[in-house]
């Protein structure tokens, strides 16, 4: 009996190994630096800020009307360049709405980005101090939040949006009756 | 032509590896005594061809070679030599190489080394060896090669070396390093022949602690630079983050010590020889997983070196071979070296084993902390951030205990010690040590509770140790007939060994405990001419002046430091612009001495202002962590050079050849 | 991984190393104590962009905009919980490098001084359980072709040991002894 006890000990470094070495397995290729928003399912945080365009204009939340997307983005966010034109492209058709939130950023640059890309957004809040990106969870530019109609936030995608997120992700997300229907129509 | 040189020269320190493996165990298992001698010849040529191929690597660094894909990602024609040379191991490739190097380095100080061992033993020790040599060059020649060219479009300059490493930190802290992961593979190497060969005797025990010493010396000595370099590199003035990469090198250290330890006891007692035997093959598979964490991605550091999951899986399936095998191997040969052996609940004996379960619990804490995003990931559990605050409370609370341990280690006899007779020794050094730790605590006592708790179990345990410790190499010392003073260098260099290394890291527990809590940080605004007052130090902000480095502009502030009028230190924080990458660096200003460290970081300008951001630190004691360090790494030296490592070459090597052939 | 997620990584990658090492923000305090609760807390709370920095030690503006969101609470009178919880409240227990202690996070908090209460406990059966009336002290068989090597060694050692054992205080065992610790094969020699 004791025998078998010892022979059992000397086994367990190795199981406990190939336990290690499994769960190390499923952590690769997966993005470590991801975060989830703590705001799904909560409506928009309250906030009073001036429009990038208007700087004499303050907007709050309840000037806010989903469902939409809420794009933030800077003009020292390399990546929001290489998104932009992918925004301008979403919104010709006039049935996406976009919010922009221009944030930690400078009044003239960001109002450069707007004139040098073009400007695919209903409304641009200009969020200096970065206190609205804060309440919103925002940890890196560019994001972009989908709001339902009851303004409440249904989903925060990290990176930027083409035509391949929009359909495969915020599309869904933000008309979800819609693909209810395509899909019952599908079958 | 160099590059390829390099490249072939690998390729052929593959094939001699190959056989550096392979050979000796088929001779081994076929009784063919010429297959099981090529062994040491097939080493010394794998080291010779890798070597030419890290001097091939090195040389392209140093006439600036950027047709090499690799030299023009991490150098500049404008870097100084030292860096160039640095910038070598300075990226994943080269890094990788130069473990490889290391490796093959380490194979032949053991091919040279090893005259008292027994033919088929060194035979085996290598054989593994060459496995593991198998795999990382493999790694490097099919997936990180860094004599990979960039004809026919080359740039004309490199896009030059991450600013934080053009530092002397960056020539020694990798290859120290290095030394001691790859040098417990020895140990490893040693612990698998032993589990093929079906024994473990004493003298087992007796071959594998110098090599083991050796490997943990330069792990330790690496892990002080490393955290030396980070402290005045960085700007922030700390020294350890539990950063993953950190805990990486960290892992091996404890479980090397713990090995340490327990060699200790396998080579004098002959007990723990399964456990032994477990400890050597864990230290080196740590040192292993350690180098998967750093380039595989699957961990947010600071340091990572890359980020490629093809590369992570390669690393992992290896790490999964080599590791499995071995942890097999253990499972089915370990009951047959176990041995029992007796001694007493209150024995040195005891102790060890109390010693290896923290060290053991430790890292495994470490290790699981680590892994935590992992772990969440893949049980859902959410995301949460495992950092200094846990392990800086964890860890000092498992220390604890294990440092009390490190005063009673030395006068606890082997086999058996009798209570009263233990108390009747550490009477005076626990009263004294008591009365240190109250002399502290009364002098700060409008600290908080805890810290108060902390600075007294701090001092109490640092007395505990130097005084049982120091008093028991007098008392050694004073055995022999002649004055103690001159004879504390004659006792054996076993004892110096320990006496020092366990001094040296209580040392080191100074610098963490007076450091950490009587440190005092600033962060203001200065402007030219005028002056900060911190504990009673006088910070001046004379003058700002432009300077020119040798791939760099700087602007330079000029502090001058006085206390009670008398000017102590005068420091010169930089502002660096690289010229070749545009970026920026703080370079901090620091007067170092043993009692206290003075350092002055600079910012930025601030707007609509001419006063500048400054930090300013004072932190006591803080040098104590690097010569704690030191000390400890001292200790690992003095240990090896015991006389009963030396190997008797000519008598022994002719006998224990001849046995060999016998058994053969 | 596609190009674009490549190019974004190097993007990423580069902005963050255009920061390289420590830039100082300046927050004035009146209140020393305020001072040390702000320094204490911007190096417990993390980084939500950076790879493993605290706030202290971040120059993104991200960061910025978080340490100005406490410094302003701070200043208000909100004491230290209540800013972490608002921070948790937006970046989940993330921002923290403090975990919390819920029954996922037992394991971490509580698990290793349970491991080391078991193993003590279990290397004190394992040591007690041995303990027999006779005190044995073991011989230990010394395989063949090891004899040899062991009897140079033994010679050596106790020619350089006869100084040492002319001492005092004999009660002390031979274990005591330097460099003798073969001594299980030299006292049964002895006997």
């Amino acid at each position: 009996m004791l025998e078998s006890n010892k022979k059992l000990i000397y086994i367990l470094p190795f199981v406990l190994f190939i336990a290690m070495t499994v769960l190390l397995y499923t952590g690769l290729g997966k993005d470590p630096t991801k975060l989830d928003s703590q705001l799904i399912g909560q409506p928009i945080p309250a906030f009073e800020k001036t429009l990038l365009l208007s700087p004499d204009k303050t907007i709050s939340e309840k000037d806010v009307q989903g469902p939409a997307l809420v794009n933030v983005f800077a003009s020292w966010c390399p990546a929001c360049y290489h998104e932009h034109p992918y925004l301008m492209q979403l919104t010709q058709s006039k049935t996406v709405k976009i919010y922009g939130l221009n944030y930690k950023d400078k009044r003239e640059a960001g109002l450069k980005f707007i004139n040098d890309l073009g400007n695919p957004y209903d409304l641009i809040l200009f969020d200096d101090n970065g206190r609205l990106g804060v309440d919103l969870g925002v940890y890196g530019a560019p994001e972009t939040f989908v709001i339902n109609s009851d303004n409440k936030i249904v989903y925060r995608h990290v990176g930027i949006v083409n035509l391949d997120v929009w359909q495969t992700i915020l599309k869904p997300k933000m008309f979800p009756e819609a693909n209810e229907q395509q899909e019952q129509g599908a079958k | 032509m160099i590059p390829e040189i390099g490249n072939l020269a690998l390729a052929f320190g593959l094939a001699l590896a190959l056989v550096q493996f392979v050979m000796p165990l088929v001779g081994i298992a076929t009784n063919r005594w010429r297959m099981v001698l090529v062994a040491k010849p097939a080493a010394i040529g794998q080291f010779i061809f890798v070597a030419l191929s890290f001097a091939c690597l090195a040389w392209s660094f140093y006439i600036n070679d950027f047709s090499v894909a690799y030299v023009a990602s991490h150098s500049n024609s404008s870097l100084p030599v030292a860096y160039r040379i640095g910038a070598t191991w300075g990226g994943h490739e080269g890094s990788l190489l130069l473990w490889a190097f290391i490796l093959s380095s380490w194979t032949f100080a053991v091919a040279m080394l090893s005259k008292a061992l027994p033919a088929l033993t060194r035979a085996r020790v290598l054989a593994v060896l060459g496995f593991v040599s198998i795999g990382f060059i493999c790694f490097i020649l099919f997936t990180s090669n860094p004599f990979d060219r960039l004809i026919p479009i080359y740039p004309i300059d490199g896009s030059d070396l991450n600013p934080l490493l053009q530092d002397p930190g960056m020539v020694f802290h990798p290859p120290l390093l290095y030394m001691g992961y790859v040098g417990f593979s020895v140990a490893f190497a040693f612990a698998l022949a032993a589990l093929l060969e079906g024994r473990i005797d004493t003298l087992w025990a007796r071959w594998v602690r110098p090599w083991t010493q050796a490997a943990w010396m330069f792990l330790t000595l690496g892990i002080a630079a490393g955290s030396w370099w980070a402290y005045y590199e960085l700007g922030w003035g700390g020294w350890w983050f539990w950063d993953p990469v950190e805990n990486a090198s960290f892992m091996p250290w404890l479980i090397g010590t713990a090995l340490l330890h327990s060699l200790a006891a396998t080579e004098k007692r002959g007990v723990f020889k399964a456990w032994t035997t477990l400890l050597a093959i864990a230290a080196f598979s740590f040192s292993l997983l350690g180098t998967f964490l750093v380039r595989s991605g699957v961990l947010t550091s600071v340091h990572a070196f890359a980020n490629d999951p093809v590369r992570g899986t390669y690393i992992l399936i290896f790490l999964g071979v080599v590791v499995g095998a071995s942890l097999f191997l253990f499972a089915a040969r370990a009951s047959k070296v176990s041995v029992t052996s007796w001694y007493n609940l209150l024995s040195r004996e005891l102790l060890f084993l109390v010693n290896n379960l923290i060290l053991v619990v430790a890292t495994v804490m470490i290790l699981i902390g680590t892994l935590q995003p992992i772990i969440s990931e893949m049980l859902n559990l959410g995301k949460i951030s495992v950092g200094p605050p846990y392990f800086n409370l964890v860890f000092t609370i498992l220390m604890t205990p294990l440092i009390f341990l490190v005063g009673l280690g030395p006068i606890v006899n082997w086999r058996q010690h009798s209570f009263q007779d233990l108390v009747a020794r550490t009477r005076y050094a626990a009263i004294a040590s008591l009365a240190a730790g109250l002399v502290f605590v009364i002098s700060e006592f409008e600290r908080q509770a805890t810290d108060l708790v902390q600075i007294f179990v701090g001092v109490f345990l640092i007395a505990w140790v130097i005084i049982l410790n120091l008093g028991d190499w007098w008392k050694r010392a004073s055995k022999k007939r002649s004055s103690t003073l001159m004879n504390l260098h004659k006792i054996s260099p076993s004892f110096i060994a320990m006496y020092t290394a366990h001094i040296g890291m209580v040392i080191v527990v100074i610098g963490v405990v007076i450091s950490s809590h009587f440190s005092v940080e600033k962060n203001i605004r200065l402007g030219i001419g005028q002056n900060e007052v911190v504990e009673g130090y006088q910070f001046t902000f004379e003058k700002l002046t432009d300077v020119v480095g040798p791939n760099y502009d700087a602007l330079r502030g000029h502090f001058t430091v006085t206390k009670n009028d008398e000017v102590v230190a005068r420091l010169e924080p930089e502002k660096r612009r690289y010229h070749a990458s545009g970026q920026w660096m703080t370079e901090a200003g620091i007067d170092a001495s043993l009692m206290r460290d003075l350092y002055v970081a600079l910012g930025e300008r601030l707007p609509d202002s001419n006063d500048w951001a400054v930090r300013i630190y004072v932190k006591p004691y803080v040098s104590c962590l690097w010569l704690g360090g030191i000390l400890m790494g001292l200790g690992g030296l003095i240990a090896m050079t015991d006389k009963r490592y030396r190997a008797r070459a000519k008598q022994t090597s002719k006998s224990s050849d001849s046995i060999a052939l016998e058994a053969v | 991984m596609s190009i674009l997620n490549r190019f974004l990584v190097v993007v990423t990658l580069f902005l963050a190393s255009t920061f390289v090492a420590a830039s100082i923000q300046v927050y004035h305090f009146e209140d020393p104590e305020k001072e040390k609760r702000f320094a204490h807390l911007t190096q417990e709370l993390r980084c939500p962009k950076c790879q493993n920095n605290n706030l202290a030690d971040s120059d993104a503006l991200m960061a910025e905009a978080i340490k100005d969101i406490i410094y302003e609470k701070l200043k208000a009178g909100e004491s230290d919980e209540e800013i972490v919880n608002y921070l948790k409240a937006r970046y989940g227990d993330f921002i923290t490098y403090r975990p919390p202690v819920k029954p996922s996070t037992w394991i971490i908090w509580f698990g290793p001084f349970v491991f080391l209460v078991i193993g003590g406990f279990a290397i004190f059966r394992f040591v007690a359980s041995r303990q027999t009336k006779d005190s044995p002290i073991q011989t230990i068989e010394v395989p063949e072709d090891n004899k040899a090597m062991l009897e140079q060694w033994r010679n050596e050692v106790d020619a350089s040991e006869v100084e040492n054992n002319e001492t005092e205080s004999n009660k002390i065992d031979v274990a005591d002894q330097d460099n003798v610790d073969n001594d299980i094969s030299a006292r049964s020699n002895a006997k």
